[in-house]
This record gives structure tokens, C-alpha cells and sequence, in this order.
């Protein structure tokens, strides 16, 4: 495997890593702001709360690993990307930031502020909106190079329907898998009606989403051909993401199996997004620049991976203490533990 | 209007954010230290006073994380969004560092999270205390890993420019330039510096305030102790950051300063004005003392402005930053030394309100120096961003809408900073001291 290989592929799982925890994060946001709005603020709360506390920062790492490991692996990302994405990146910036600062703000100032809570929960579905965007740029067609600097076409990005179906399947899957994790992790505290209700939020958002993930390979055929194509050639990934789709809502209809619905959810959306980023392959942002043209030389490619690794190695067993302690410790789950008080509340 | 021109506007917003930015990162990096060293004198006196300080502070710490994180993860992308052209040819020489930072962070946070999380969990303190070690060291080296990518900044090396392009880059010599050593010990001396200043200011103020408990007292003397170790630490390394920047970066050296002719005996200025003809007015001048900064040795040469063209010099109001910075630093030696030979030999004048009040001022003047010093070795650098390769005009974006993203972060910058402060005292004052030391069943003295 070619070093280019290798460093897309680290990035992409750590993309994808964002992905999936992020939506977790964003989602809960949303639904804990719509349970406060309709009463239900007592089911959800708690529960949503006990997830959120410990690994709000750690998602936000995961994002930072993707952005700087790109610019280090392609440095050429910082001259079209950064240009360009001025604008939408900022907005998400300032997004993040009252996000991340407000869910401080809230849990160790002052409690169960509801407008705290409506702005934490409105950003959670403007973020995916907003980072999406690089997607859909990167499909080519909305940037120009104007005397040797790339130029976004604002008009053409947002009259585009490829754009406003990749926002939509950016929202309805942060609901759609917050949902499912969720329905498993109420489940796993004991909490009957906060599972019912996520579990009824999971259904709910299972369709539009899977009705939006076919809709934006439908247009992508006329907006990127050569991508169609190749997306074709790995359709079977598609396939095996459909199934695994069907089997989480079979299980989640059932009232069975929650943590083996969560397993294949994240199946289904590793396989829709590895097979995406395969047939995107070579190109980082159609037609201007590939992974081979931008990539950064020998050396930093082969210290980036050491440091990678070394990196990892180090992080593998804090991560797995913290799943131990907070997502997986049976006590801490269902609030039994008296151990929340340092930071917290008292 | 400024805002229409991208490189200025850049340039702003650049500075908008990190002085933001650097306050949160300053006390992340030092914050960690002093709870770690509370906690340890609580455990080891057993004192609940102490294990109390500690958790106060930390709790009150997590806040300054969170927006220090938002904060971070916003320079983080300007890099990008605002210096592209930077980042595509840095990227090529210092994006170790950069990754390897996010390593470091990840490491602190996830810790941090943890020793939280856990105040009651284990029998036996010290093995609490034990978490917050990777959460110091993380901090310590993320502020080292960032660091150095400034420091490639003024001293770049570790490649080669072969018509335009970049060749045998080393990053590690990229990442071990010659402003590293100095500019990372000077970093996180004064952090450690003044996050124990502000906190020795939080304790002043309560006392101020009328409140004569043991557990501020006892707050105040710890970290004016450890304020005064770290600014001493600061001096000695701020001499050496001198004989960097004469060895390596003369000309910043010489505007701060105002040291045009090249000459022996080269006097230290302080102060003063410049009038047209670039003279110096009404400045104390210390003889000899530049050529003593610059080479350690009152006789030697030291090189001056002139020696540089025009277009190649940074601009002079620096030399205020660098008096502003050094006088503070100054003053805080003077006065926490003062406090502590005070508090050895009884001294009433240092229980007097007039002076508490100076200990409240040490604080906001601390984080003043840190932004004094930031905005003088960065307007210190210009024209470059990296130094003798490329400008900072040539680096910056040619986005249109840098202007109204500058006025959008100004807006973000203020929420944060007032919520961080209103959250602050709100979380303070309704967990009085008092109040946590009964329900501890410490509260006796």
C-alpha cells in the first residue's frame, strides 16, 4: 500500500470515528432540547446527561485529529480547502464553540436553563448542515480558480440539490443513529420509558434517512458521472449497508438485541461511508487535486504514521478506562455511584 | 475601510483570536500544576483546607477547559482558513508538531475527565492524585508541541528551498530550531507563573472582601510561594531568550529596543519616545545593559536597526509591548517576594486592605504580560510569517469575507468571555467556602 493510501485511510476512519460520535452527541442535544419543549423533559434528561458529561470533549478531539492530519498529510488541502471554506467552516467553528462552551456552561453553572438547552440543541443539527457542505464541494463544479486562487461559487452551491439532500441525510442520520445508541443506552440503565421513547425516535428517523442516502446517489449521477460510476463499481458495500440497515430495524422494531442494533448500525453507516470514500478515490476535491498530487513528502508522510501509532498506543488503554468507567460500568450507568460529585453539582 | 483587504483583516482576526485564546491556554497549562501541588500538601499535612483549594480550583478549571477547547480548535482551523498559502508550504516541514499536539491534548483531556469523575471513588487519595499527573504532563506538552511551531516560525530549518520547492525536510530538526528551547521555557514558565498569580488573586479578593478564613490565607501564601518560584524561572530564562534573539533574530531585538546603530556598550532603553529622526526622548537608558542581554558581556557589539532594509524590520511600537512585559515581571518578583518575607517575619503591612489589593492586581497584570509578550514577538516577526521565506501578505487568504467573519468572532469571543466569568462567580458564590468545609467535616480549624 502506497504512503498516500495509508494516510487517507487513517484520516477517513478518524472521519469516521467524528461521524459516529458526534451524531451521538448532536443528536442527544436535539433531543433533549424537543423533550423539554413537550414535557417528556423528565424521561430523557437524565439519561442523556449521563452519556454527555464525560466524552463531550473527547468528540470534539476526533474532529481536530481529522482536520490537522489532513493538512499534515496534504498540505495542498490548506491552499483550496482553506480558501474556499472560509465562510461555512467559520460558521461551524462558532457553532462548535456555543455548543461546547454552553454544555460547560450548563452543567457546572446553572441547571436546567431551557434556553441553554434550545441553543445546544439547535446547533446540534445546524453543525452536520454546515460541515456537510465540505462533501458536497468536494463533488466538484463549485469551485473556479480566478488568477491561480480558488473561488467558491456561493449561487451554484446553495441552488444545487445535491446540496440540500446531502444536509438533509446529514440531519436525519445524527437523529437517526443518536436514536438507536441512545434506545441501547437507556436500555442498559434500566430506563424503560426514556427506551421506549428513543426507541420510537428511531423508527421514526429510520426512513428518512436510508429515502435520502438513495436519493443523493441518484443525483449524483448528474452532478459527478466518473464518481457515479466508480460508486457503482463498489455497489455492493451499498448492498451489504442496505441489509445491515434492515437488520437494525428489524431489531429495533422487535424490542430486541439493542446493543447488536448499534453494532450494525455502525456497520451500515462504515460500509456507506468507506464505500463513498473508495469511489471518491483518487481525488480529494474533483477536478483540481488528488491524493497523489497532494501529498506531502516522504518523510513527514512516515513520521506522521510513527507518531500516529505511537499516539494511539498511548490513547488505546485511556480510552478503554473511560469506557470502563463512565459507558460500560453498570453502577455509573443507571446513576448508582456516588461518584459524580467532585465536579459536578452538589 | 481595513476590512476589505484580506491580508490586514487576516492579520485581526489572527490576533482577535489568539489573545483570546492565550488567556485559556495559559491557565490550562499551568492550572493542572497548582491543584496538583494542593492536593499533594493537603494529602501529605492532612488538611482538608488544601484537598478543598484543590477541588475548588479544579472545578473551576474545567470551565476555562471548555472554552480553551472551543478557543483552541478555532485557531486550529484559521490556521487554515486564514493562512493557506502558509500552511501548504509549512505543512510540508512542521505538521508533526501540529498532529502530535492534538495527541497531547486528547491524552490531557481524557484524563482530566476522569480524575473529575472520580473525587470519591478510591479509598486512597494518592492514587487520585495520581491522575492528575497525565493531566499535567499533557498539558506541559501540548503548550511544548505548539510552541515549536512558532518557534519554526521565527527560526525556520530542517529543509531545503530548491526553486521554490521544499526539499530533504527533517522534521524533527524543523520541530528542534534554535528559538525552541528558550521560547518553550518561557512559555511554560510564565504559565505556570501566572495561573498561580490569578489564583493568588482570587484568594486576595476574598480577603479583601472581609473574610479572615484560614483556607484563603493558606491559598494565598501557597500560590504567591509558586508564583514566585516560576517568575524568578521566568527572568533567568527571559536573559537566555535575549542572547537567542541577538544570536538569531537580531532585528527584533534590536525594535524593541530602538537600537539603531550598531555599536559596543550598547545601552538598555526603557521608555521614552521617538521622535522624526528616530531619537530617542525622555527614555532612562541603562549603559551597557543591552550588550550584557544580547552577549552576556558589557563590551560586546550589538547590532542595530540600520543594519537591516527597511521593508525587513518590524515596526517599533513593539518596544512598549517588551517594557510592558518585562516591568510587570519585574513587579511581580518585587511583590511576591515582598509578601513572602512579609509572611516569615510577620509583618503587618502585608495584612493591610492596600496591599491585598496589590495581590488582587497581580493577577489581571500577569495575564496583561502574557499578552504584552505575545503581541511583541509577533509584531516582532513581521513582515514575516516565516522568517526570510515568506511574508505574511503572501500567506494570507484571498477570501473577500475575512471582514465579516472577524466581526462574527468578536461577537463569539464576547459571549464567551463574559459566560465564562458570570458562570465563574455564579458557581462560587453559591458553594461558599464555609459551606463546603462543614459538609466536608473540616471546617474547624
Amino acid at each position: 500500500m502506497s504512503l498516500e493510501i495509508i494516510g487517507i485511510s487513517v484520516l477517513w476512519t478518524f472521519l469516521f470515528g467524528y461521524v459516529i460520535v458526534a451524531s451521538i452527541d448532536f443528536g442527544a442535544g436535539f433531543f433533549n432540547a424537543y423533550s423539554s419543549f413537550t414535557g417528556k423533559k423528565h424521561i430523557l434528561t437524565k439519561i442523556i446527561q449521563r452519556y454527555l458529561s464525560p466524552v463531550w470533549e473527547i468528540t470534539n478531539v476526533f474532529l481536530v485529529f481529522f482536520f490537522v492530519g489532513i493538512v499534515g498529510f496534504f498540505p495542498k488541502t490548506a491552499f483550496y480547502y482553506g480558501t474556499t471554506l472560509l465562510v461555512p467552516v467559520s460558521i461551524a467553528i462558532i457553532l462548535l464553540a456555543i455548543r461546547g462552551s454552553y454544555y460547560a456552561f450548563e452543567t457546572y453553572g446553572s441547571k436546567g436553563h431551557r434556553g441553554y438547552a434550545f441553543m445546544y440543541g439547535l446547533s446540534g443539527l445546524f453543525l452536520p448542515a454546515s460541515l456537510s457542505v465540505v462533501l458536497t464541494i468536494s463533488e466538484g463544479g463549485f469551485i473556479t480558480m480566478v488568477d491561480g486562487a480558488p473561488v467558491l461559487d456561493y449561487w451554484a452551491l446553495f441552488t444545487s440539490p445535491l446540496t440540500w439532500s446531502i444536509v438533509v441525510l446529514s440531519v436525519t442520520a445524527v437523529l437517526y443513529i443518536s436514536a438507536v445508541f441512545l434506545t441501547w443506552y437507556a436500555n442498559q440503565a434500566g430506563d424503560k420509558h426514556a427506551a421506549n421513547l428513543l426507541r420510537k425516535y428511531a423508527l421514526f428517523w429510520s426512513l428518512p434517512t436510508i429515502i435520502t442516502a438513495g436519493g443523493i446517489i441518484y443525483e449524483l449521477r448528474f452532478h459527478n458521472e466518473a464518481h457515479f460510476e466508480q460508486l457503482m463499481n463498489v455497489g455492493w458495500m451499498f448492498g451489504i449497508s442496505f441489509l445491515l440497515f434492515i437488520g437494525t430495524v428489524w431489531l429495533i422494531w422487535k424490542r430486541r438485541h439493542y446493543g447488536i442494533a448499534f453494532g450494525l448500525l455502525v456497520g451500515q453507516f462504515a460500509f456507506a461511508f468507506y464505500g463513498y470514500g473508495i469511489s471518491h478515490y483518487p481525488y480529494l476535491l474533483y477536478p483540481h487535486l488528488t491524493i497523489y498530487d497532494g501529498f506531502t513528502n516522504e518523510t513527514m508522510a512516515i513520521s506522521l504514521i510513527i507518531a500516529f501509532l505511537a499516539g494511539f498506543l498511548l490513547l488505546i488503554p485511556s480510552l478503554y478506562l473511560v469506557l470502563r468507567l463512565f459507558l460500560f460500568d453498570k453502577d455509573y450507568v443507571k446513576g448508582l455511584s456516588e461518584t459524580k460529585g467532585g465536579s459536578q453539582n452538589e | 475601510m481595513f476590512f476589505d483587504d484580506p491580508v490586514i483583516s487576516s492579520r485581526m482576526l489572527t490576533l482577535l483570536t489568539l489573545s483570546f485564546h492565550i488567556i485559556y491556554a495559559t491557565i490550562g497549562v499551568g492550572v493542572p500544576l497548582m491543584i496538583m501541588i494542593a492536593q499533594w500538601v493537603g494529602i501529605k499535612k492532612n488538611d482538608q483546607h488544601y484537598i478543598l483549594l484543590a477541588r475548588r480550583w479544579a472545578r473551576g478549571f474545567v470551565v476555562t477547559v471548555a472554552v480553551g477547547v472551543v478557543t483552541g480548535t478555532a485557531i486550529a482551523l484559521q490556521l487554515s482558513l486564514l493562512w493557506p498559502n502558509f500552511m501548504e508550504l509549512a505543512g510540508n516541514v512542521i505538521a508533526l508538531p501540529l498532529f502530535m499536539e492534538v495527541f497531547a491534548f486528547f491524552f490531557e483531556a481524557i484524563f482530566l475527565g476522569i480524575y473529575l469523575y472520580t473525587w470519591d471513588r478510591f479509598e486512597d487519595q494518592r492514587k487520585h492524585l495520581m491522575l492528575l499527573i497525565p493531566v499535567a504532563i499533557g498539558a506541559a506538552m501540548s503548550a511544548f508541541f505548539i510552541t515549536t511551531v512558532n518557534a519554526f516560525m521565527n527560526a525556520p530549518q530542517g529543509f531545503e528551498m530548491v526553486n521554490g520547492e521544499l526539499v530533504n525536510v527533517n522534521p524533527l530538526a524543523a520541530m528542534f530550531n534554535p528559538a525552541t528551547p528558550t521560547k518553550i521555557a518561557h512559555v511554560i514558565s510564565t504559565a505556570f507563573m501566572t495561573s498561580a498569580f490569578v489564583l493568588a488573586s482570587i484568594a486576595a479578593f476574598r480577603l479583601v472582601k472581609g473574610s479572615n478564613h484560614d483556607y484563603h490565607k493558606k491559598a494565598l501564601f501557597l500560590t504567591m510561594k509558586v508564583g514566585l518560584v516560576f517568575s524568578i524561572a521566568t527572568v533567568i530564562i527571559g536573559d537566555f531568550s535575549g542572547k537567542y534573539l541577538a544570536e538569531y533574530q537580531p532585528e527584533k531585538l534590536a525594535a524593541a529596543e530602538w537600537h539603531f546603530e550598531t555599536e559596543e556598550h550598547a545601552p538598555l532603553i526603557l521608555f521614552g519616545i521617538l521622535n522624526e529622526e528616530y531619537e530617542t526622548r525622555y527614555a532612562i537608558e541603562i549603559p551597557s545593559a543591552l550588550s550584557i542581554l544580547a552577549h552576556g558581556n558589557p563590551s560586546r557589539e550589538v547590532i542595530g536597526l540600520n543594519e537591516f532594509p527597511e521593508e525587513e524590520t518590524p515596526p517599533l511600537f513593539i518596544h512598549y509591548l517588551f517594557d510592558l512585559m518585562v516591568m510587570i515581571g519585574m513587579f511581580m518578583i518585587g511583590l511576591s517576594l515582598f509578601y513572602w518575607i512579609g509572611v516569615k517575619r510577620n509583618w503587618s503591612f502585608i495584612q493591610t486592605k492596600p496591599f491585598r489589593w496589590l495581590l488582587v492586581l497581580g493577577g489581571p497584570l500577569s495575564l496583561l504580560a502574557i499578552e504584552a509578550g505575545w503581541w511583541m514577538t509577533e509584531f516582532g516577526r513581521q513582515p514575516w510569517i516565516l522568517r526570510g521565506i515568506m511574508t505574511t501578505s503572501e500567506a494570507a487568504t484571498t477570501s473577500d469575507h475575512v471582514g465579516i467573519m472577524f466581526i462574527l468572532f468578536a461577537g463569539l469571543y464576547a459571549i464567551l468571555g463574559i459566560g465564562t466569568v458570570v458562570i465563574l462567580t455564579r458557581m462560587f458564590r453559591h458553594h461558599p467556602v464555609e459551606k463546603e468545609l462543614a459538609k466536608q467535616g473540616g471546617g474547624a480549624k
